[in-house]
């Protein structure tokens, strides 16, 4: 996991102290997943435990400072050498909301559509700020920028995707029909009006 | 609060009669203050070209008013709208509509010179201009002898040069490389930061982002757009948090 590769990693460079890979950890992503001390303590602790990390003797020092083993620098050779895995993709949300609210009644799955956008749209809005801002000098900083604001732009197209999808789609256009019928038989329901008010926020 | 410098109200545009009319934007309503960029999102056939022709007075309203600081649109004779259109705005378009007999510095002089401004005011000014796109040393070539990103720049030259108040782009980046296209909507934020009141349309969610505010559009209405964005601090996770 990237954590761990991720502190494998730092040590490849030079033995650092808990609190140091911490800050440098932090440092390369731009605090986008912090971690708590505890965790790091509890990686390298396993990491020694493998044989890829070892304490570095210092007998006037309480804390002491870790260096990475030649197993731990074949580890760092082998995590870069390997595509990251789309196996069993992570619970997605999203997709699971929108699954489930095409086929519930009583949910405007158009209105679920455009509210996500309004918000990934907004978020899209602060990652380009804080790139905007950020000067660009710290590179891998703005990689990890550049990898939320692609990955936020990807979600806005498949948004776009889902409402083309849902207006072509055979039982979707049947449904539709039924239900503007449905509405020209009862004149008290102002057709469009509802849709525009739930999307309204 | 200051004057905005492009406001719609309440704006209509059909095109066509009978079976054939189709209501291109309906009661659209819409303002942007100097240093505010806004870019209007929508699937195409929404309304956001025609929006963008109503905002330039390329076009006009078949109902409601078009301002652009505080004059409107529909009151002023052709000679009126054509001068204030090469006063105050700059377009972008889709298309760079550059002039390929004319070099990139004679392409940016145009508006000026048209406005009566000095051969010479007209080449320092488009030489500031070409060189805040970052393609001073190009002043002297034709279009075709540029790369599309190239030919790009200097069309947001043209749309910047002088002291125009109002930005409006149409899918600015087109077909450049995702860099490029960065570089083109930075200079975009960069004029409207420096007090410029920008209008931005586009399908590209990358691109709206670099607004402060994004309008949707959606067969002709506007069905939503995006609160005013909180500080960027606010983004990044509290690191005191365990």
């Amino acid at each position: 996991m990237s954590i761990r590769h991720g502190l494998l990693t730092l040590l490849d460079q030079r033995p650092m102290y808990g609190y140091q890979l911490r800050l440098e950890f932090e440092a390369s992503t731009g605090s986008t997943w912090p971690l708590n001390v505890g965790q790091v303590y509890t990686t390298l602790s396993r990491l020694q435990r493998d044989g890829l990390v070892s304490a570095v003797d210092t007998t006037q020092e309480s804390q002491r400072p870790y260096a990475i083993t030649d197993a731990g620098r074949a580890e760092v050779r082998a995590w870069f050498a390997t595509p990251v895995s789309r196996e069993n993709p992570p619970r997605d949300e999203l997709a699971i909301k929108l699954a489930l609210a095409v086929n519930t009644p009583g949910v405007d799955i158009h209105a679920v559509i455009q509210a996500q956008r309004t918000a990934t749209v907004q978020a899209l809005q602060q990652y380009t700020r804080l790139k905007n801002t950020s000067g660009g000098d710290d590179l891998s900083w703005l990689l990890v920028l550049d990898s939320l604001i692609f990955a936020a732009e990807a979600e806005v197209r498949w948004l776009d995707h889902c409402e083309t999808r849902l207006a072509r789609h055979p039982r979707r256009t049947a449904q539709q029909t039924a239900q503007q019928t449905a509405q020209q038989s009862t004149p008290s329901a102002p057709a469009g009006t509802t849709k525009k008010e739930t999307v309204r926020r | 609060m200051t004057d905005p410098v492009l406001e719609l109200r309440e704006v209509n545009r059909v095109h066509g009669t009978g079976p054939s009319r189709v209501r291109a934007l309906r009661g659209v309503s819409l303002s942007v203050a100097p240093g505010e960029l806004v870019a209007v999102m929508g699937p195409s056939g929404s309304g956001k070209t025609t929006l963008l022709s109503l905002a330039g007075g390329l076009d006009g309203p078949t109902g409601g008013e078009v301002l652009v600081e505080g004059v409107v649109l529909g009151r002023l004779s052709r000679r009126e709208l054509a001068r204030l259109r090469r006063r105050s705005l700059g377009y972008v378009f889709q298309d760079l509509n550059l002039i390929p007999g004319l070099t990139a510095a004679e392409n940016v002089m145009l508006p000026r010179e048209l406005d009566g401004v000095s051969a010479r005011t007209a080449r320092a000014e488009a030489a500031v201009a070409l060189d805040q796109v970052g393609i001073g040393e190009l002043a002297d070539r034709f279009p075709d002898d540029m790369s599309g990103g190239q030919q790009q720049r200097v069309a947001i030259a043209r749309a910047l040069v002088g002291d125009r108040r109002l930005i409006l782009a149409d899918e600015p980046t087109g077909a450049l490389d995702s860099e490029t296209g960065e570089a083109v909507l930075r200079l975009l934020r960069a004029r409207c930061d420096a007090g410029a009141a920008g209008v931005l349309v586009t399908h590209e969610a990358r691109h709206a982002g670099w607004a402060d505010r994004v309008v949707f559009l959606r067969d002709g209405v506007v069905i939503d757009e995006t609160r005013t964005p909180q500080p960027v601090e606010s983004l990044l996770v509290d690191e005191s948090a365990p």
